[in-house]
């Protein structure tokens, strides 16, 4: 198992300078990152030379790269064009959209697998077409419209929440906010468990547990449910990443300055330094969570040794 | 057969010896079908068996006679729906089960009435160690303490013979070789001491020399806890060493009932009588095996008549048209044969002829 990690980790280290090399190319791309510093004027030639010195932006893109990357692992994200430090916009955003993203993981937990088991345990009933039908209209809907649809309604309407949520970004502003940015993996969850649930019932060893007369809530969740949540968990590890990447629609709409929001608007301002820096972070973010589910996958299932 | 005492409401509690008013179980007239999409397929069509303490019943048959249909219809597993139990009874020490409610018979699964499946890979859970899925017995049903159950589980898996218990008593069934998962399927079957046991093709799975050591080692048991045993095969070979009494299943009925060693010398129905045929024989080697012809018969669609008639080789007009019941079998001059039966027009020709 140790060797297994100390691999995976070896591993990480191409993927991690790929996509950070594919980022960073891509955002000089974009644009003169210092045509933006002039404001609406042009800048004049001598300001911009010296400007692109100062910056260290005339030296190959290689170097440059070498040495943001150099100063990331220093901790320093280089500062944002006013003036900020990345690090501190960071500081501020990432407790945001954790705490946002854990409020969507127990949406898709909760309400996901209940249903998921629930339709499960009565395919072809009634129970099961609705929830089936209601998880098609989800995952068919985009966010922006179910976002802006429940803030209309619950925000503006009805007057049950606050159409935006404060800068502080509690649990309490974040539910619904939490929910929309979990609806359609919910309704993934929903169906790979039922589909996992309906599979597995008609398996020999619940059979078996049947036969030992285990009472039905313990064949349920002792035998069947361990064996079906395989797949769910892998799905919910790997959605923790784009969860917290992918808010930018939800935190948007609900004016949550999050990670997604920070996103928006360093890709809005052409704001090289805070764009790079985030996706950095997002990017190990994405590579951990999918460590961990392998390595979860190893415990949920014995058979499954990591040499 | 038995007369019932129809004032015993309770299962007693295992008795040795001592009153025998009814035998351990005794199936009666059961029928089970499934509702398909195709139709109703009549699975089990008039099942009449009984076992005592101590007995062992071999069921013996195709694939799709229903055999094992009968068997999860006692132990109460089928899948209802799409299967049904129109008619018949399951009397258990003389009360019918299929009148008990959903929880009386869950306590008697496992406790009292226990079941061997066939493939012990895919019958014991894939991410619960042994200990635990052995274990399980004893919480469930006797609410033994995690640790305690462990323990029980250890003496169980020494019960039958696997090495090293202690040792491995907290690995999964895919470490475990198939003779192994098979002894600890049967150490599961055998953890409450129950009072009946029903074995479906237990050995089906295992190489030859494990399937005698596994066959060994129930019969042991069995002895030695005086159980009733219900062992469905399709394989002779195995029944003829363990096996006191035979029950021939053809499309859902018995064709015939005999003590083992009865059957074998001189069966009174032509399928059995072909089945014997067709086992490998050392002084007929060389010489082509016969095979019963024909397939076994469509459930949607049973032959009228008596259900074997396509494939028989003594089939007259009537086999096509009426239904042999099963009749009891007796000698030349008269004198009853006890345990015997076939359900057979001319069970006489084919016993004495």
């Amino acid at each position: 198992m140790g060797r297994y990690v100390v691999r995976r980790l070896l591993q990480m280290v191409p993927v991690f300078i790929g996509a950070t090399l594919l980022i960073f190319l891509m955002v000089n791309v974009m644009g003169d990152p210092v045509a933006g510093l002039c404001g609406e004027r042009q800048c004049d030639p001598a300001t911009a030379a010296q400007l692109k010195r100062e910056f260290g932006l005339d030296r190959p893109l290689w170097q440059q790269y070498a040495t943001y990357m150099g100063n990331v692992f220093a901790g320093n994200f280089g500062t944002a064009f006013n003036g900020q430090p990345v690090t501190e916009l960071m500081a501020s955003a990432f407790p945001v959209t954790i705490r946002l993203t854990v409020v969507a993981v127990l949406f898709e937990i909760v309400i996901g697998i209940v249903l998921g088991v629930m339709t499960g345990l009565r395919r072809g009933r009634p129970v099961d077409t609705s929830v089936l039908v209601l998880t098609l209209v989800v995952i068919s809907v985009p966010t922006f419209v179910t976002g802006l649809l429940l803030q209309l309604l619950l925000g503006v309407k009805w007057g049950w929440i606050k159409p935006s949520v404060s800068p502080a970004a509690a649990f309490g502003e974040l539910i619904v906010p939490g929910l929309v940015l979990a609806s359609v993996s919910l309704a993934y969850v929903t169906r790979l468990t039922r589909t996992s649930i309906a599979e597995n019932r008609r398996s020999d060893y619940v059979r078996t547990a049947v036969a030992k007369g285990l009472p039905r809530h313990r064949v349920v969740t002792r035998h069947l449910l361990r064996n079906s949540l395989i797949p769910v968990v892998t799905f919910i590890g790997t959605d923790i990443g784009a969860l917290m990447g992918g808010a930018i629609v939800t935190e948007r709409i609900f004016n949550i300055h999050g990670v997604g929001y920070q996103l928006y608007q360093g890709i809005l301002r052409q704001n090289t330094q805070t764009v790079v820096g985030f996706v950095t972070v997002l990017v190990l973010v994405f590579l951990v969570a999918n460590l961990l589910v392998d390595l979860l996958y190893a415990v949920l299932d014995p058979r499954i040794r990591y040499a | 057969m038995t007369i019932i005492d129809p004032t015993d409401a309770v299962p007693a509690p295992r008795s040795g010896d001592g009153d025998k008013t009814s035998p351990l179980l005794e199936v009666r007239d059961l029928h089970v079908e499934f509702k398909t999409r195709e139709g109703v397929v009549r699975a089990v069509n008039g099942v009449n068996y009984s076992v005592d303490s101590g007995e062992t019943l071999a069921v013996l048959g195709e694939s799709g006679s229903g055999k094992s249909v009968t068997a999860q219809a006692i132990m109460g597993i089928l899948d209802m729906p799409p299967a049904s139990i129109p008619k018949g009874e399951i009397r258990f020490f003389g009360q019918d089960m299929l009148k008990m409610s959903g929880e009386e018979r869950r306590k008697l699964r496992g406790a009292r009435i226990a079941m061997i499946f066939q493939d012990a890979l895919s019958s014991l859970n894939p991410v619960l160690s042994v200990g635990f899925q052995l274990g399980e017995m004893f919480r469930v049903h006797q609410g033994l303490s995690r640790k305690q159950a462990k323990a029980k589980a250890i003496e169980l898996m020494d019960r039958v013979k696997i090495p090293a218990a202690a040792a491995r008593v907290n690995d999964y069934p895919h470490q475990f070789s198939g003779g192994m998962r098979q002894r600890i399927m049967i150490a599961m079957a055998l953890a409450l001491e129950p009072d009946l046991i029903i074995a479906d093709e237990p050995t089906t799975a295992l190489d030859v020399t494990v399937q005698a050591q596994v066959m060994d080692l129930l019969a042991e048991l069995q002895r030695e806890y005086r159980m009733g045993l219900i062992l469905i095969t399709h394989d002779l070979g195995v029944v003829a060493d363990v096996a006191d009494k035979i029950a021939v299943m053809y499309a859902g009925r018995i064709v015939e009932t005999a003590p083992v060693h009865e059957l074998y010398k001189r069966p009174a129905h032509p399928y059995t009588r072909g089945l014997l045929d067709s086992i490998p024989r050392l002084d007929l080697k060389g010489q082509d095996l016969y095979a019963i012809k024909g397939l076994p018969p469509n459930l949607l669609k049973v032959p009228s008549g008596c259900a074997f008639n396509p494939r028989c080789e003594k089939a007259q007009d009537i086999c096509r048209t009426d239904l042999p019941p099963l009749v009891p079998v007796t000698e030349r001059d008269g004198t009853e044969l006890p345990g015997r039966a076939s359900a057979c027009h001319f069970w006489k020709e084919t016993i004495h002829g």
